[in-house]
């Protein structure tokens, strides 16, 4: 056997897996549309997601907010433009810290339980079964999960942003002696309404990609009790890296096609 | 009336390992068969293979007039409704109990009303000796239950053709005659194709028409069972009697020291051909033959003793 095969394989099976997950995604978005459409998985799925996801992610975007809050706050004062934090805050809480919060929750929480459930449906050879039976686990266990990830997602963002402006309207006002007014009067001085859009866009696509790596790797995990542990693991990790580099590119993109609102 | 399998050519390897190669065999429709081999010879990716979970690397396997090994996707599912498959452990769907775990290809499947289906899923139930159990989870229970659970499953749909992936593996060996008396019954019922998959010896000497046995990445041989229980072929010989002389090791093939070492040894005589498990009922199955009517016609003499009634099983030696 010589090297150079080798190191070939070696070298491209990134590539492959790259291919499967991408192939795996449009499998998935071309069973969206088929029926009979699982509502009662889809039902249970989201309420599933929702309630090991909600309080974590309240927990965390109270911190984010504060942590804005505080820097934008700290920088903003120094040149005196302390009216204009609110805005600041707003900005950074809906565009960033809301989608990206709701994307570490549900890849972390969400994303996680959704590849063990499956891996260790998939060891234990449930899927074979169900697709010997005529059933294909795409359309009836990962097109309900998929949706009830965006449908949690979305929600959840609309949390995180909220709890997110809160708290940094209380550490503003409490903290930095900022006037509460001033806080609230200046949401709209820099902040628009595509702002909100792109938060939610944002929200849904991180919602897609989380839940389609976490059922990818589910079903794919191979080997015994372990591999269910490394498909978890992998399916948070890579939903992570994805997540980070897709937020760069939709924000870079909304960027170049919103205009920046000026004063 | 059951479907015949129709396999051509069949191989399958993993990375570069072959697994198998060139398996041709027709499995007739509504007759059973077992399909034997030493551990580790592919006889589960052979199941798995004639189901379509997964792809051969060349070969055909076709079924009323559909190859499982190319067909799209679309006619994979649909013909797949034909199937009826026993796994291993059952492969109980964790988060149901027993009764939706059985009343899952009904619901999926059927638009039957719920007391419709409470009614088969009873029967089904009924038939493998599971009423009672119907609340339990699947972790809940042994292994032999969900093995007949899984089995219950398995006939919901009334398939043409019930694929077994070792059915008596992990079972006492009461049960496994309860078993095989079930398999020998239900095929006498519904006239379905049956392949069994097992290493289990007296499984495969009294329950199937037909005997397949894997070997060293190849079909040895197939064909009716008295065919193989009469053969003189080394191979089979040892296997289907238990034996250590012969060509399988311990590991995979023996060397040639250890062939020649057995050179000289006398091999013991072939063990009596026992009769066929017949229906419950009494009533003969429709693709049963008469006890011996192979050896006859092909001018066979069966081993002194084969065919009586009340005989005891030996194996081994």
């Amino acid at each position: 056997m010589t090297l150079a095969p080798l190191t070939a394989t070696r070298v491209l099976r990134p590539v492959g897996v790259a291919g499967n997950l991408f192939a795996f995604g449009l499998d998935v978005g071309r069973s969206l549309f088929r029926r009979p459409f699982q509502l009662r998985e889809f039902l249970q799925q989201a309420w599933f997601i929702a309630s090991v996801t909600i309080i974590p992610t309240a927990l965390v975007a109270i911190p984010f907010g504060a942590v804005i809050a505080l820097q934008v706050g700290g920088l903003i004062k120094q040149f005196g433009a302390q009216s204009f934090t609110g805005s600041a805050s707003v900005l950074a809480v809906v565009q960033q810290a809301g989608p990206i919060a709701t994307a570490l929750l549900i890849a972390g929480a969400g994303g996680s339980a959704i590849a063990a459930d499956l891996g260790a449906r998939k060891i234990r050879e449930e899927l074979d079964a169900m697709m010997v039976l005529g059933i294909d686990p795409i359309q009836r266990l990962v097109v309900p999960r998929v949706l009830a990830c965006m449908l949690v997602a979305f929600f959840l963002n609309g949390l995180v942003t909220v709890v997110g402006v809160a708290g940094g309207y209380v550490f503003n006002v409490v903290l930095q002696d900022g006037t509460p007014g001033a806080y609230l009067a200046s949401f709209t001085a820099l902040a628009q309404l595509p702002d909100l859009w792109i938060g939610l866009v944002k929200a849904l696509v991180f919602g897609f990609i989380a839940a389609i790596v976490a059922c990818y790797k589910g079903m794919n995990a191979g080997g015994g009790p372990k591999g269910v542990g490394d498909a978890v693991n992998e399916s948070v990790v890579i939903t992570f890296l994805l997540l980070f580099v897709v937020n760069f590119v939709l924000s870079t993109i909304y960027l170049q096609i919103v205009p920046p609102k000026t004063g | 009336m059951g479907v015949e399998i129709k396999v051509e050519d069949l191989s399958k390897s993993f990375g570069k390992q072959l697994i198998w190669g060139d398996v041709t065999l027709t499995v007739p429709a509504g007759e059973i068969c077992v399909m034997l081999g030493p551990s580790g010879t592919g006889k589960s990716v052979f199941l798995k293979t004639l189901i379509g979970l997964l792809k051969p690397d060349k070969g055909s396997v076709v079924i009323e007039g559909t190859d499982i090994a190319s067909c799209s996707e679309k006619e994979l599912y649909e013909i797949r409704k034909l199937f009826g498959v026993l796994f291993q452990d059952g492969a109980m769907f964790g988060s149901m109990n027993l009764y939706d775990n059985v009343a899952f290809p009904l619901r999926e499947h059927t638009k039957k009303s719920e007391s419709e289906v409470r009614s088969i899923v009873m029967e089904k139930m009924d038939l493998v000796g599971l009423i009672g159990a119907e609340d339990k989870l699947p972790g809940e229970i042994s292994g032999g239950m969900r093995k007949r659970a899984g089995l219950a499953r398995a006939l919901v749909l009334d398939p043409e053709i019930v694929l077994f992936d070792e059915p008596d593996s992990g079972l006492d060996p009461v049960r496994t005659s309860f078993l095989n008396q079930l398999i020998v019954d239900l095929n006498a019922q519904i006239d379905a194709t049956f392949l069994i998959v097992t290493h289990d010896i007296n499984t495969a000497r009294t329950v199937p028409d037909n005997i397949g046995l894997l070997y060293h990445k190849h079909l040895a041989m197939f064909g009716p069972r008295e065919m193989l229980l009469s053969s003189e072929e080394p191979v089979v010989r040892q296997f289907l009697n238990a034996q250590r002389v012969g060509p399988i090791g311990m590991s995979e093939e023996k060397d040639a020291d250890e062939l020649a070492a057995e050179a000289d040894q006398e091999l013991p005589p072939l063990p009596p051909i026992p009769m066929q498990l017949e229906p419950s009922n009494g009533i003969p199955r429709r693709s049963q033959r008469e006890p011996g009517s192979w050896c006859r016609e092909h001018g066979i003499t069966p081993p002194p003793g084969s065919f009586e009634e009340n005989m005891t099983m030996t194996t081994g030696g």
